[in-house]
């Protein structure tokens, strides 16, 4: 379903000498799997679901997408296959303040044309069980109801891969596992793949299938010079 | 949900800015929709005057601008007279005949037509220089208030009450008076009223003499409403309103009876005028003599408009008077002060308009380093840079536009508050919807287009608008477009 190969990063540092951030020979996620990648601060976990999500284009190498090379599209190309293939939930929700907790599930939908399917949007706020703040400001809901508008959000364009980037990270424990819970619950429910982030030990313990960044990551691997 | 309703949460998420931007630009739109208004109002004005039923000015030489001022409009100093006799060479022989009966030593060849009878269809003469309360008398002959006042339209005056004063009444002798609209709504006047002028200004000495007020014109949308109509006859009669006999003596010839100066009630009348009757003010009055007469102008209505440019030659080359074309000095009134004029103001009110857009740069530029990061979001989610760039450009738009309907409709509300009192001073009707006069949008690029695509020009603030929006809207638009998504993300 995902398979990067051969995938590398850097960028230029100000003195002109490159920063190699990411070398990835092979990655990859079957369908509907779900998986968790761990490693310590600064090993590229970010780089490595922008490079996936196509938000940052690898310098070599490919990444497939149910058989799509997504580094062969181009910057409106990967857009719009990020808009209806990819779901994206954030460390910090990142839900819009102006809109209502449907108006930002049905964001997603306004930015991949011809998607706008306001029942769907409805019954993933059911289905996160937030049937009853759909109306809601993301100011008058507390950060765990945030982050479930957002998970509901990455799921309305019924994506085949969820990334999710330390969804839990600002949340507190004993919410925690309820979202994790509830992203892997959906995306089982709707077959889709997840790729989550995380550096809790407790959430990736949940997971069948933990990978360490450090291992995939041969720039992360090799010793500091 | 679309890219529209985006943009519109945006701009109500930044309410106080964005209020205050609108406003501004609000009143940008308010200033310039009032200043074409007000264009409109005089141009329209100016056209309704143009349209006069004469052709030819002829009075004292100075200046044309003055004196089309003061005889069309009723506007700036009085000018000098010319001789009565000046008039009466515009008159047929019987006509002439019939001045003459008033004169205390006619000429040989009073019974001879003048010398420009054959050229006009009429000239009316009219004596300015006294005031009731702020308005002009208009000394003139009763066939003034029978004039078409408006060739283009066909329009004449009409009576809103009473009727047009006579030469000689049995009531009233030769004092007489028709007030216009403004004249008798200002002053409380009606029918039966009697008037007393002021000499020479506003606040001159009030004469003695009254007239009596016949009538009342309906409103006509021209500086005839701002006036007061009164018998010729009676003007002459009034205090220091005649020619002193004395300079009259040194001009005419050894005809004139000894005595030197005489005064009205010296002057011999023949047995077949007409003699007024007595008012309860006065004692019965004859008419002046014409040697003691002066006039300010002459309204001349040439036979033919091909002769008018021949005989306003031969009138200025002579040293007694002047004949200017009023629809000329009004058209060139109108080009050299108030189209300059209204330029600069539409050129000031265009510049607050540019000032209320950069205000509206200003509030999404500054919007924009807080919402890096949202725009980061919504490409993350799928948004293209182009997308993003819209939103903005929408934003800046719906500011613009949000701040023309408004300022459009304040604009026309005030114009709807001032448009009875705009009615009244000059006759142009400014409904709430009514629209600045159309223009030829071509001659904004060329200065003699093909055709003539004509609209108002308060719907090209509309494209107006919306090009200000696109143009400082770009700037933070870019930026938006340029926007680092995984720096931003991460920020």
């Amino acid at each position: 379903m995902l398979l990067l190969e051969n995938v590398s990063k850097s960028y230029v540092e100000p003195d002109g000498s490159p920063l190699h951030i990411l070398r990835v020979p092979r990655f990859e996620v079957a369908a509907s799997e779900q998986m968790v990648l761990v490693g310590r601060s600064g090993c590229g976990k970010s780089t490595l679901l922008h490079i996936i999500s196509g938000i940052t284009r690898a310098d070599s190498g490919s990444v497939k997408v149910n058989g799509l090379d997504i580094c062969r599209l181009s910057e409106v190309g990967r857009d719009r296959f990020r808009a209806k293939n990819l779901g994206y939930v954030f460390q910090t929700f990142n839900l819009l303040p102006a809109f209502t907790a449907l108006e930002n599930v049905m964001l997603g939908m306004t930015f991949a044309r011809g998607m706008k399917d306001r029942a769907r949007a409805v019954q993933l706020l059911e289905r996160v069980g937030l049937a009853h703040r759909q109306q809601h400001k993301p100011a008058a809901m507390s950060v765990g109801e945030q982050q479930r508008v957002a998970v509901a959000r990455a799921l309305a364009n019924r994506p085949k891969l969820l990334l999710a980037d330390e969804p839990t990270a600002n949340i507190d424990p004993a919410n925690q596992d309820m979202i994790v819970e509830l992203i892997r619950e959906t995306c089982r429910e709707e077959e889709v793949a997840l790729v989550m982030v995380t550096h809790s030990k407790e959430v990736a313990d949940q997971f069948e299938r933990q990978d360490r960044l450090e291992e995939i990551n041969e720039v992360a691997k090799a010793p500091a010079s | 949900m679309n890219l529209f309703t985006i943009a519109w949460r945006s701009v109500k998420q930044r309410g106080v800015a964005s209020l205050l931007t609108t406003l501004s630009m609000a009143l940008g739109v308010m200033l310039v929709v009032t200043v074409l208004a007000i264009y409109g109002v005089v141009a329209e004005s100016f056209r309704n005057n143009s349209s006069l039923g004469y052709n030819m000015i002829v009075g004292a030489k100075g200046g044309k601008l003055q004196l089309t001022l003061n005889t069309v409009y009723y506007l700036s100093q009085p000018v000098e007279n010319i001789p009565y006799d000046f008039y009466l060479e515009f008159l047929s022989a019987d006509e002439r005949a019939a001045e003459y009966t008033a004169a205390l030593a006619p000429p040989a060849d009073a019974k001879d037509k003048g010398r420009y009878a054959d050229y006009v269809d009429f000239a009316i003469p009219v004596c300015l220089g006294d005031y009731f309360g702020r308005f002009r008398v208009v000394g003139t002959k009763p066939e003034m208030l029978e004039l078409v006042f408006d060739l283009e339209s066909k329009e004449t005056f009409e009576f809103a009450d009473g009727r047009n004063f006579h030469h000689h009444s049995k009531e009233h002798g030769y004092f007489e008076a028709v007030a216009g609209s403004v004249v008798a709504r200002e002053m409380g006047l009606k029918v039966g009223d009697m008037i007393a002028p002021s000499h020479g200004a506003a606040d001159g000495d009030v004469h003695a003499q009254k007239f009596c007020l016949v009538g009342i014109l309906k409103n006509t949308g021209t500086p005839y409403d701002r006036a007061l109509f009164v018998n010729m006859e009676g003007f002459y009669l009034m205090d220091d309103h005649a020619k002193p006999m004395a300079e009259e003596a040194e001009m005419s010839s050894d005809q004139s009876p000894p005595g030197g100066a005489q005064t009205v009630d010296d002057v011999a009348i023949e047995d077949d005028a007409p003699v007024p009757a007595a008012t309860e003010e006065h004692a019965p009055h004859r008419p002046l003599p014409v040697e003691q007469r002066e006039v300010t102008a002459l309204l001349v209505r040439t036979s033919n408009p091909l002769v008018a440019p021949g005989l306003q030659n031969t009138i200025n080359e002579g040293s007694q008077a002047q004949a200017v074309s009023p629809v000329m000095e009004i058209f060139k009134l109108f080009e050299i002060f108030v189209s300059p004029i209204q330029s600069v103001l539409l050129a000031i009110t265009g510049l607050v308009c540019l000032v209320s857009g950069v205000s509206i740069l200003v509030s999404i530029y500054n919007s924009m380093n807080d919402r890096k990061h949202e725009i980061a979001v919504m490409r993350a989610l799928g948004a293209s840079r182009v997308t993003v760039m819209t939103i903005i450009l929408l934003e800046s738009t719906l500011l613009s536009l949000g701040g023309g309907v408004l300022g459009w409709f304040i604009g026309h509300g005030m114009i709807a508050l001032a448009s009875p009192a705009i009615e009244d001073r000059t006759g142009v009707e400014m409904g709430f919807f009514a629209m600045a006069p159309p223009i030829n949008v071509l001659e904004l690029l060329t200065e003699s287009p093909i055709i003539n695509i004509s609209v108002s020009p308060e719907l090209l603030l509309v494209p107006a608008l919306v090009l200000l929006a696109i143009l400082v809207g770009i700037w933070p638009a870019m930026s938006a477009y340029k926007t680092d998504v995984a720096r931003s993300l991460g920020s």
